[in-house]
């Protein structure tokens, strides 16, 4: 049997392109994930009517919006080859890291185009006004990296549960917590005049050391998860 | 190449209703194992439990190669499987099909030799369509061209000619009758039974 010598690495990307040409073609998660962040930002957007927000409540909305649009379309990806039974086949040729990893990368690459999406959308209509961009988007990735591993793995458990998006919901939402508070924290410091990169030194650790225990977290507990 | 496949005493329960029990052979290079048994039997879930889809409630399973022993999980690597619980990705085509399973797996994807073999399961000149498009007959030819791109030591096949017409069953005993390795059918269709070397009755 000829065997390459590339690594886990190269069979991760070969099932992220697989996802995603697959979602380019069907548009399974992307139409969900562009539609809720379009229409929960137009909603907020009219609600407030112009009026500006404190930085709390924009840092609130901003990653409330990126949680939800996220929840409605990252577990997509494992619900997706478990209900169109292609799960088997991936199971038989693809060890469980190389899933987890490519998995991973196209859920990632989802987030950071949803934000791509999102975070336009509220400078324009929510006037969110960023002062400090390095720690904004610092706050961002390490935020949308723990989002992703977190949803990634849930996915994976609830894929073959038959009550999905509320299961997912709930198994996701209190391990996400403790992220939530601490980048909505970050952002709003990143909103507010006068405040330094150094001012969420606190919160960048927190976020970075959550991302750390989640994907250990995850990357031990997969093969169970996914295997049995 | 040396190869045995041993199946010891296995056995699968779900939860108050036995499937089988106590299931045992040995099965060597160039042997086709035959698995049959009414509706209900396990047939599939026997074969789900040699691709470790499942864990057995007890007993084992080992694939020798060489000197090696391999079980579980560590087997997958070396099984080329068709069954209606494999199902190939609607919206890629035939040839993407391949090549992703190929590239996931670590393995060459060589397309002339892949055309050479979508030709020989009778799909040739359609690798490129989406096998969303494919009737229920091509899409198990297809199984077939992705279970035998990997020149498996263990070809699985669960209902093996389902789907199929004259010329993909004639297709079929071709390949059982060629393959230098391990061959395992579960089947309730009385002309495959005549396939096996060795069998098993499950339900009975």
């Amino acid at each position: 049997m000829a065997t390459n010598p590339s690594g886990s690495a190269a069979k991760a990307l070969a099932l992220f392109l697989k996802d995603l040409k697959s979602e380019l073609r069907t548009r399974y998660a992307i139409n969900a994930i562009a539609m809720f962040a379009v229409v929960t930002v137009f909603a907020v957007s009219w609600a407030i009517k112009g009026t500006g927000l404190s930085a709390d409540l924009q840092a609130s909305l901003l990653w409330i919006v990126i949680y939800f649009s996220s929840l409605s379309g990252l577990a997509q990806s494992f619900i997706k080859e478990e209900e169109s039974r292609t799960a088997a086949a991936l199971r038989l040729y693809a060890s469980s890291e190389v899933v987890l990893l490519g998995k991973l990368l196209f859920n990632l690459v989802l987030l950071f185009g949803l934000n791509l999406i999102t975070i336009p959308l509220f400078a324009i209509f929510i006037n969110f006004d960023v002062v400090n961009f390095p720690l904004f988007f610092t706050v961002l990735i390490i935020g949308s990296l723990g989002l992703a591993v977190v949803t990634t793995f849930v996915a994976a458990i609830i894929s073959k549960a038959s009550v999905k998006g509320a299961l997912f919901a709930v198994l996701s939402f209190p391990l996400i917590l403790p992220l939530l508070v601490m980048a909505i924290a970050g952002t709003k410091k990143s909103l507010t005049e006068g405040l330094s990169f150094a001012a969420a030194r606190m919160e960048i650790q927190v976020l970075i050391a959550y991302l750390i225990v989640m994907a250990v977290l995850s990357f031990m507990l997969f093969d169970a998860v996914w295997n049995d | 190449m040396n190869l045995s496949l041993t199946l010891d005493g296995l056995a699968k329960e779900y939860p108050g209703r036995p499937v089988f029990s106590d299931i045992s052979a040995r099965v060597k290079s160039g042997e086709r194992l035959v698995i049959s048994g009414p509706n209900g039997s396990g047939k599939s879930t026997l074969v789900k439990i040699l691709c470790a889809f499942i864990r057995p409630t007890s007993g084992n399973f080992i694939l020798e190669i060489n000197e090696s022993r391999l079980t579980h999980i560590d087997l997958r690597a070396h099984i080329g499987l068709v069954s209606p619980d494999m199902v190939l990705y609607d919206e890629l085509t035939a040839l993407e099909n391949l090549a992703f399973f190929s590239g996931v797996s670590g393995r060459n994807f060589e397309p002339a030799a892949v055309e050479n073999l979508i030709s020989d399961v009778g799909l040739g000149g359609r690798g490129g369509d989406f096998v969303g498009s494919y009737s229920s007959g091509m899409k198990q030819r297809l199984k077939y061209c992705l279970a035998l791109l990997q020149k498996p030591e263990l070809l699985i096949l669960d209902e093996p000619t389902a789907n199929l017409d004259e010329r993909g069953k004639g297709m079929v005993e071709k390949i059982i009758g060629s393959h230098e390795g391990i061959v395992i059918i579960a089947t309730n269709e009385k002309s495959e039974l005549e396939f096996g070397d060795q069998s098993i009755r499950l339900g009975s």
